[in-house]
């Protein structure tokens, strides 16, 4: 993608990790001097509950405030979520739509109604209980979103997941982190 | 050195409230209080600051011990939104008439009812006349560069009022943006030390504050806040001078975007400005000559400064974020005074209020490039058809 700025829309349940995903690469994005807002959907986040994070990011200053309404990319952190919430909502025609499932991406398209764009769909979840034996999908799922987009390279998402981690959980899992990241990247699927 | 950070307006302003380091901060941590509060409270137990943090049992005891601290000399903070700025009311004006300089970090939201905690200009509306010095900022970075100003502005001799700084609720404070973060002593030098002229602790030259005053003195003690409030303005632009030089920044009482050859403008506060410069820009470049007057301090009002920013405008729209009910027409609180103000320093052009985003409702550039549209119509015919318009809203 090689536009002047990007929107992207976050979906998830509450207490996955949907609003850390978005300011995980707000600051990543500062990392490479670029402009950015995170936002979380402005309501109520209960444990569970379907939750919206949004993410703009941009070479240039960001004036605007509106919220997001035709995103470029969104990204689906549960893959419960599709056919309960509208996720292709406003996607733009030409968008890029990263799922979290075991579905292919063929299927995922059959599901959405989501024809046009681009369609990447990797097993977050498989990934993540793997490696760290919990479904927490948020960095898999940048790694897929460095890897659909081809925004950021994977060297600088890495380094931002480390500094990010480093303070707040032990060694072993900012690894186990970043091995989901690594592996999302190469095992996502595009169709 | 100054860093940039990825910071929301909540932390934006908590991290200027560390920086600076006031004695004493007091404020209650309940909705709809911020996250300000919540990550000053971490400032206090890490000892990162040496503030007393007084965590009292509501907003009216928070403004309470603020108006106490002050008086006994010390600098003093705090923050607030919505609801628990209307439940300190009593206490607010009461600072503002014993020339309590505090500083107040607001974030913007709407009044209940019905209950709602998304973003409006309704509760510091409410606050306009009390005496505060009032600041509004666009985004994360202006929240932070002004809280930084608000210190020296309200303790600045000639003023000693204190200053709220607004925020919009949600867009800015929980948003995260890049902040350029100055180095914490460059910030502590900026703001200095403070040495209140008075104290209720100086037991060698005792003073009263609460006294009574009837009709004997009431009046003068009045009529000497408005003095106060009448002479602000100078300091505030000596203080913001010195900002600018010191962290390369270009503040002044309001912003004015691409305005010098517009034919109309919108006059707009906060996080909207910023999405209006981008409906600005936009049609621009369809040739179309329009601009922004973004107001920063809003008290005490600059009326001739803004009369003439616009004076060479064809129209002029003002986008208000609450509505004074029963005013004239129903209308915002800032078209009234603007329009009063353009009126009286002999500004004579078609001026319209437009009501927006009330209880959070998002305004979107097509809506504001629709009220561009509206006053190059009115520019053209010289004639306002509706004084009142509400953007966006189901009637």
């Amino acid at each position: 993608m090689s536009k002047e700025m990007i929107e992207i829309r976050w979906h998830g349940r509450g207490g996955q990790g949907v609003v850390t995903a978005g300011k995980l690469l707000a600051e990543t994005a500062m990392g490479t001097g670029q402009y950015f807002q995170a936002f979380p959907d402005f309501g109520p986040e209960r444990m569970g509950a379907p939750v919206r994070s949004f993410t703009r990011l941009s070479s240039k200053p960001i004036y605007i405030h509106s919220q997001i309404e035709n995103p470029d990319v969104v990204l689906v952190l549960d893959p419960t979520l599709l056919g309960t919430v509208p996720v292709t909502e406003g996607l733009k025609e030409d968008g890029i739509l990263i799922v979290n499932t075991s579905m292919s991406p063929e299927e995922v398209r059959r599901m959405t109604g989501f024809r046009t764009g681009k369609v990447f769909t990797v097993d977050a979840s498989h990934i993540a209980i793997e490696e760290m034996g919990r479904e927490i999908t948020n960095t898999p799922m940048l790694g897929a979103f460095a890897r659909a987009t081809g925004l950021f390279d994977l060297d600088a998402l890495e380094h931002q997941v480390r500094e990010w981690f480093r303070e707040k959980v032990s060694p072993s899992v900012v690894e186990a982190n970043i091995r989901v990241l690594r592996r999302a990247a190469q095992e996502i699927q595009e169709g | 050195m100054s860093k940039y950070e990825a910071l929301t307006g909540d932390q934006a302003v908590a991290t200027a409230m560390r920086q600076i380091n006031p004695d004493v901060v007091a404020a209650y941590p309940i909705t709809p209080q911020t996250e300000t509060v919540e990550f000053f409270a971490e400032y206090v137990a890490n000892g990162e600051v040496t503030t007393e943090f007084i965590c009292v049992e509501s907003e009216h005891s928070a403004m309470s011990a603020c108006v106490g601290a002050s008086l006994a000399g010390a600098r003093v903070m705090t923050a607030t939104s919505s609801q628990g700025l209307a439940l300190m009311w009593e206490i607010v004006y009461i600072a503002a008439s014993y020339r309590c300089p505090i500083v107040m970090s607001l974030v913007n939201r709407a009044l209940s009812g019905p209950i709602n905690i998304h973003c409006d200009h309704s509760d510091v509306m409410g606050m306009r006349d009390s005496g505060w010095i009032i600041l509004f900022s666009e985004n994360c970075q202006e929240a932070y560069d002004n809280i930084i100003q608000a210190v020296r502005i309200a303790e600045h001799p000639d003023v000693l009022l204190p200053v709220v700084v607004c925020q919009d609720g949600f867009i800015t404070s929980h948003a995260m943006e890049r902040v350029e973060v100055y180095d914490d002593a460059e910030v502590q030098a900026f703001v200095g030390t403070y040495r209140p002229k008075w104290s209720i602790l100086d037991v060698d030259n005792p003073k009263t504050y609460g006294a009574l005053h009837f009709y004997d003195y009431y009046y003068e003690s009045k009529r000497q806040q408005a003095e106060a409030m009448a002479h602000a303005q100078r300091p505030i632009l000596e203080v913001t001078n010195e900002f600018n030089r010191q962290f390369n920044r270009h503040y002044g009482l309001f912003e004015a975007y691409r305005l010098d050859d517009a034919d109309v403008a919108i006059v707009v506060a906060n996080s909207t400005a910023g999405t209006t410069k981008v409906v600005v820009d936009s049609l621009r470049a369809q040739g179309l000559k329009v601009g922004l007057l973004k107001p920063r301090v809003f008290r005490p009002f600059p009326a001739k400064e803004l009369a003439n920013a616009l004076c060479h405008l064809k129209a002029v729209g003002v986008m208000d974020r609450s509505i004074a009910f029963g005013s004239m027409n129903n209308a915002g609180p800032l078209f009234l005074e603007l329009t009063a103000a353009l009126a009286i320093h002999g500004v004579h052009i078609p001026i319209a209020d437009y009501i927006f985003g009330l209880g959070g409702r998002d305004i979107k550039p097509g809506e504001i490039e629709s009220v561009y549209r509206d006053l190059l119509r009115i520019a053209e015919t010289g004639k306002v058809e509706r004084l009142v318009t509400y953007l966006s809203v189901r009637e």
